[in-house]
């Protein structure tokens, strides 16, 4: 008994409903949510990048591979990159085969996620709504469908009619310079609240053993026996990574830094087919709910949704300068308004609250770059773009396998970055982006 | 706002003109092996830091030209003047 206790004690207690009522009684206060331990010298891995593909890539080593002495490094804190910053959309609707069958594993993945992390997620599987403008639009959507059907991804085609119906708000009528002519529905996609995302795997992951240590930059990564200048490069080999607080050695490290993953790269000596773009999005002030699904339009560049509290986030293409700043421009604002103002002519009275920007690791096809890499036991998990947060749970999922089998599972070969040299892309601009 | 010291036009908003990316020399379609070629297509330095790179004047001049620019700070660096060859070398 006295064993028990002493070990519940040092277990994290699990969030319910009876368990806030009766810490909040008792005037409990709540313990951190993760550890802060001192950072160690050599780990099995180091996963470089506190996202939610470095955590998640953490939490299933630990989970499904019982490889726990990992650490994840993030130079800032948890959550701080593209993470904290997406517009929280979940889909599956993609274009290829390969992109339907990862993005369907990762919706499964967010569908359970409460339960397996013990976090609400706040998941609202409220419908995903990609609004046809063009004939050529509406033809890729129908192409769409039909992959997603063989997929096992429940999505159609729908008319004018039946998006009034869905969400009354849009114009559907044939007034605006570009008419909702149908979309593609998908019932399975939703919103997620990012951060609890961001949390659950760190908290999950912290009581397996996965140690996170934050504010901790890598500032090189140290190989030896490879091509290149100290031992970078094709044929050489991960021994470990320089820190702004000291020197770590470990066999594996794993780049999850989407945004940064070309310079965490190059200190490995691997180049990358990325180019580091900013993204804005901006959020309203809070309105009843009016918006029951999430809506998205690649002619009008902008895709919407109200989250639970009822304020609209928007977000839009990618800027189309490449830079590692993050500021926000009133082109982005003046545009988005033009255009939203097109789909909901009824919100022009709305007033947006904030506006900011992430930064998109972009490849040429709009897929990922997953696995290994000429340099051993230095792994990407990059090339996330616009939609690596939908992808997270299953990439981490993926990347574990990768560390603990030395094998590239068969749903993550078609995105390894050797597709780049055999020229195998897998084009899913059509579905990945808006504004093309 | 970015904005772009055109050589031809003088300074212009980044919308103004179109983004080319990163400036690097195009291997002997004739002589290169497959591996080059693709690294040339795809593989991308994206440094943060200082970059050149092309740029499209599509409003202005409608030349295209390089010019250095730091990707961190979006500062431009000693920015060509016309009829300066480095201004039409993209």
């Amino acid at each position: 008994m006295a064993r028990s206790l002493g070990q519940l004690r040092h277990r994290p207690p699990r969030y319910s409903a009876a368990a806030l009522a009766w810490r909040g009684l008792r005037g409990h206060t709540w313990p951190r949510v993760w550890r802060d331990p001192e950072l160690k010298t050599s780990y099995d891995a180091v996963v470089v990048g506190g996202g939610v593909h470095g955590l998640a890539t953490a939490y299933y080593l630990a989970r499904n591979h019982d490889i726990t002495d990992v650490a994840v490094l993030d130079k800032a804190y948890l959550g701080s990159g593209g993470s904290g910053r997406n517009t929280a959309i979940i889909r599956a609707n993609y274009l290829t085969p390969a992109g339907v069958a990862f993005y369907g594993r990762s919706l499964q993945l967010y569908n359970s996620m409460a339960v397996d992390l013990n976090i609400n997620v706040m998941f609202s599987e409220r419908g995903h709504l990609t609004l046809a403008h063009t004939d050529g639009a509406l033809r890729t959507m129908r192409w769409r469908a039909e992959v997603n059907k063989l997929g096992g991804v429940d999505s159609s085609v729908i008319g004018p009619g039946e998006i009034k119906k869905i969400v009354p708000s849009l114009d559907t009528s044939d007034r605006p310079r570009y008419p909702i002519l149908g979309a593609l529905y998908h019932p399975p996609g939703g919103i997620v609240r990012h951060d609890a995302v961001v949390w659950g795997y760190a908290r999950a992951a912290d009581h397996l053993g996965v140690e996170m240590h934050q504010r901790t930059e890598v500032l090189d990564v140290l190989c030896s026996g490879g091509e290149g200048p100290g031992g970078k490069g094709a044929g050489g080999r991960v021994t470990g990574v320089r820190t702004n607080r000291g020197d770590i050695s470990t066999p594996v490290v794993i780049n999850c830094t989407a945004g940064w993953a070309s310079l965490v790269s190059a200190m490995a000596g691997v180049r990358l087919p990325i180019v580091t773009h900013p993204l804005q999005a901006a959020v309203t002030e809070p309105v009843k709910m009016f918006l029951p699904a999430v809506v998205v339009s690649g002619s009008l560049h902008v895709y919407v949704s109200q989250t639970s509290r009822g304020e609209l986030v928007f977000g839009a293409s990618v800027d189309p300068v490449a830079t590692y700043s993050v500021r926000g421009s009133s082109e982005f604002t003046e545009e988005l308004a033009g255009h939203v103002l097109q789909l909901m002519p009824g919100i022009s009275q709305m007033r947006l609250l904030r506006q900011w920007a992430g930064l998109c690791d972009m490849t040429p096809d709009y897929s990922p770059v997953m696995g290994f890499t000429p340099v051993e036991g230095f792994l990407v998990d990059v090339g996330w773009g616009t939609y690596g947060f939908k992808a997270g749970p299953v990439s981490g999922e993926q990347m574990a396998e990768v560390v603990a089998t030395g094998r590239t599972p068969e749903l993550i070969e078609p995105f390894a970055l050797s597709r780049f040299n055999t020229g195998n892309l897998v084009g899913e601009k059509g579905a990945a982006a808006v504004g093309h | 706002m970015l904005l772009v010291p055109c050589p031809n036009c003088g300074p212009r908003n980044s919308a103004d003109l179109r983004y080319g990316g990163e400036s690097h020399a195009r291997p002997d379609p004739a002589t290169a092996s497959p591996h080059e070629w693709r690294a040339y297509l795809y593989l991308r330095h994206n440094p943060a830091g200082w970059l050149r790179e092309t740029w499209y004047c599509r409003s202005g001049c409608r030349r295209w030209f390089a010019l250095e620019r730091n990707t961190a700070t979006n500062e431009f660096r000693d920015p060509p003047l016309p009829g300066d060859k480095r201004g039409g070398a993209a």
